[in-house]
């Protein structure tokens, strides 16, 4: 299909481009990017064209890329299936998405990475990179067999909610992903430390809660950034929320380790007043931290300290959310709410729109070693179009998501997806 | 090269080239013995040999029993399983007591490193390492060594890649200091874990794949894969290794049609080496046990000062 993309506002930072140009597509391929009055190497006329989008006042930014979402697909496909989680990612204009391993059965085994990809190439458009298990069961008790689990699809491996505890297993499965140039995701989490149920300090101790401190994040950075000194292995820190795991990953940093963070919109947007109502829809694991770590999440994004937004996407169903806050399920979803809350940090000036680009697709791209996304001639037609200008109210009830876990509702957010576009093809 | 002067033979690193070359020339003299119908010289009648093997071992410690005998010397084993050391005896009064004795060399196999070279500060016999811990196994390097040379005809400017668990294999670290010290070029690849810190500095080069070591190099020598280091997470499966690391005939000829196999044993079947790789003409496995003997051999002969003529029966 031949696809001209007119009139919008070409954002690629990798190329400081942000101009308005002219998009041809055919097929999965971009023929060509070209400015208004440029006459000559027009790949095909605009009769020529299957299909032509009018992007005036809309901006073009390469696809969106989330490395951090639970499709709950296989095993738990009441909260979400492959289907309708890439749903959900194409309305929130991601292109790719990387699917944590704690399905049932925990993706451990190359079948299970298999079964995820094959899925998702029959659904909506958005691609699945499954995150494959660091060991088997995500038990903690031995090293999955990373180098078929890569050659069966597994872009990155994680044990994810089920964090390694093991300090030797967490150095042997480095030194053994660097064997396959393989990248180790943490979820930076001390489990004893962590035994409670929102953060703690003076909104934890008024609720009567449980509290988790931020040294049960803090310690496994630390811990993590020194055996990725030992290893030299790649390490990418999940959802970072505090402010003590920001000064370690700047001080990793400036080491020039091969550190690399992510966090998630709702860690630079709320903070653990959000629970002050026991809403169920802001417990998550980590916790909403305090205004000083929302602070210093926001500046560490600023200042590229912290390279990636992801969401986290974790479906539930009422079930795990209508009940008491001690036992409510830790998680929110977040595909369909992402880019709105990211554009807030745009509109309050903490980030530039190209920041923001870099921080949802290129940066996540890179350090996924997904192809390079570059709105150019030859490059796949991996696009996100989004028009700045509309003020909408986020609802729930309109989501593809198959759950409706968000403390985001109601919220009235400017700028909104118009159109995914994956390999040429349009999903939505 | 007229005299032999070590006493001891505990690593490769205390031997000299010319050394290595004198004990390879001897081995070699020595080897005809092995296929006369009568293979018995009595060049070390009188000489008491124990063997004192502390750890698990075959091939190595019938190897040397084979070597003393075909020499006339009486042997006498003693294993952990056996000795008062279960009883709770410390090493060092284990060794006073066979002191006491007064045997002419004692060949030990133990499970901690540097163990011989302890033995060897308290003893007035001599010690020849038959292996210790993730240390030291000179005389499987020797008889790799020769093996090599026998074969290919020289040694220098050869290139051996070692493929497997470089980390806890005593053969890898003395084939490495062995075959560098003899001009070789040694390369090892392995699953990163398996790599241990430092190699480099040993002389060693770390390949940058499987296929690059397997590619460049005139042997490749497969070591045992040892199924208990999964517990301590050195690697995932047996399936996944012998998938990234494991050697089959085929795999072989698209590397590199004209490398050769050797392999220290016991074989994995099916893991670091195919059956039909193990048993092919290209595999030098069953040379390297033959030659055990005889570099064995010529060990007990120089140790107990090679002077008398070791041919005459």
């Amino acid at each position: 299909m031949r696809i001209l993309i007119e009139n919008g506002t070409v954002i690629d930072p990798q190329q400081t481009l942000d101009d308005i140009r002219n998009i041809y597509i055919d097929g999965t391929t971009i023929l060509a990017v070209l400015s208004q009055d440029e006459k000559s190497n027009i790949p095909f006329s605009r009769d020529e064209a299957d299909h032509i989008y009018d992007a005036t006042g809309q901006i073009i930014c390469p696809g969106l890329v989330d490395i951090h979402v639970h499709f709950r697909d296989p095993g738990q496909e009441y909260k979400e299936t492959i289907e309708t989680g890439c749903r959900a990612a194409a309305h929130g204009g991601f292109t790719d998405v990387c699917c944590m391993p704690n399905t049932n059965p925990i993706n451990d085994q190359p079948e299970i990475t298999k079964y995820m990809i094959e899925k998702a190439t029959s659904s909506v458009g958005t691609r699945v990179h499954p995150v494959a298990a660091i060991s088997p069961g995500s038990k903690g008790k031995g090293l999955t067999e990373m180098g078929l689990l890569r050659d069966a699809g597994a872009c990155a491996f994680s044990d994810d909610g089920h964090p390694v505890s093991d300090p030797q297993l967490m150095r042997r499965a480095m030194e053994y992903a660097r064997s396959f140039d393989a990248l180790i995701i943490s979820h930076c989490e001390d489990l004893r430390l962590a035994e409670g149920v929102m953060n703690e300090g003076v909104v934890s101790t008024r609720m009567g809660l449980a509290g988790i401190p931020n040294a049960s994040e803090s310690v496994m950075v630390m811990r993590d950034i020194a055996l990725c000194e030992l290893t030299g292995s790649r390490l990418h820190l999940a959802h970072i929320s505090t402010a003590q795991s920001v000064e370690a990953i700047r001080f990793a940093k400036k080491k020039g380790l091969p550190v690399t963070a992510e966090t998630a919109p709702h860690y630079f947007t709320l903070t653990d007043s959000a629970v002050l109502e026991y809403d169920t829809h802001a417990k998550m694991n980590p916790p909403l931290r305090t205004e000083t770590d929302r602070d210093a999440i926001r500046q560490a994004l600023s200042e590229g300290i912290i390279d990636v937004i992801a969401t986290d996407h974790a479906p539930h169903s009422e079930l795990e959310k209508q009940v008491p806050f001690d036992q409510a399920a830790n998680g929110i979803i977040g595909l369909e709410t992402s880019l709105a809350l990211g554009l807030k940090l745009v509109h309050d000036k903490v980030l530039t729109l190209a920041q923001l680009i870099e921080q949802m697709s290129i940066n996540p791209a890179r350090i996924m070693r997904m192809p390079e996304k570059r709105i150019a001639r030859g490059y796949p037609a991996d696009l996100t179009i989004i028009d700045l200008s509309i003020t909408h109210t986020i609802s729930a009830k309109s989501f593809q998501s198959k759950s409706r876990n968000t403390p985001f509702d109601g919220w009235k957010c400017k700028g909104k997806v118009k159109q995914t576009i994956v390999n040429g093809h349009l999903c939505l | 090269m007229d005299h032999f002067h070590q006493k001891h033979i505990l690593d490769m690193s205390s031997l000299t080239k010319q050394e290595i070359d004198y004990i390879l020339n001897t081995a070699s003299t020595l080897k005809d013995i092995s296929e006369r119908p009568i293979k018995k010289v009595p060049t070390l009648r009188g000489k008491s040999i124990v063997h004192f093997f502390h750890e698990p071992s075959t091939r190595t410690r019938t190897s040397f029993e084979i070597a003393a005998k075909r020499l006339s010397a009486d042997t006498f084993s003693i294993s952990a399983s056996t000795s008062s050391m279960t009883k709770g005896e410390t090493l060092l009064d284990t060794v006073n007591t066979l002191q006491a004795m007064h045997p002419d060399i004692i060949v030990m196999r133990h499970s901690a490193s540097g163990a011989p070279h302890f033995v060897s500060r308290h003893l007035n016999a001599s010690v020849i390492n038959a292996g210790d811990g993730m240390h030291a196994h000179p005389t499987q390097c020797l008889l790799d060594l020769m093996t090599v040379r026998e074969t290919l005809g020289k040694i220098q400017d050869l290139r051996l890649s070692i493929i497997g668990d470089i980390f806890h294999s005593r053969v890898a670290r003395s084939n490495i200091i062995g075959f560098t010290k003899m001009g070789a070029t040694v390369t090892v690849a392995a699953p990163c874990t398996m790599i241990p810190s430092g190699i480099d500095k040993l002389g060693a080069h770390v390949a940058k794949s499987f296929e690059d070591a397997v590619t460049n190099a005139d042997i490749v020598m497969a070591l045992r894969i040892q199924k208990e280091r999964q517990s301590n997470f050195f690697f995932p499966t047996e399936r996944e290794y012998a998938n990234f690391y494991g050697l089959t005939y085929e795999r072989l000829k698209s590397m590199n049609k004209n490398a050769y196999i050797m392999h220290p044993g016991p074989i994995n079947r099916g893991v670091e080496l195919s059956s039909d790789i193990a048993d092919a003409k290209e595999s030098l496995i069953m040379k390297q046990v033959t030659n055990g003997v005889a570099i064995r051999m010529a060990l007990l002969y120089l140790l107990m000062g090679g002077t008398r003529n070791a041919h005459s029966n």
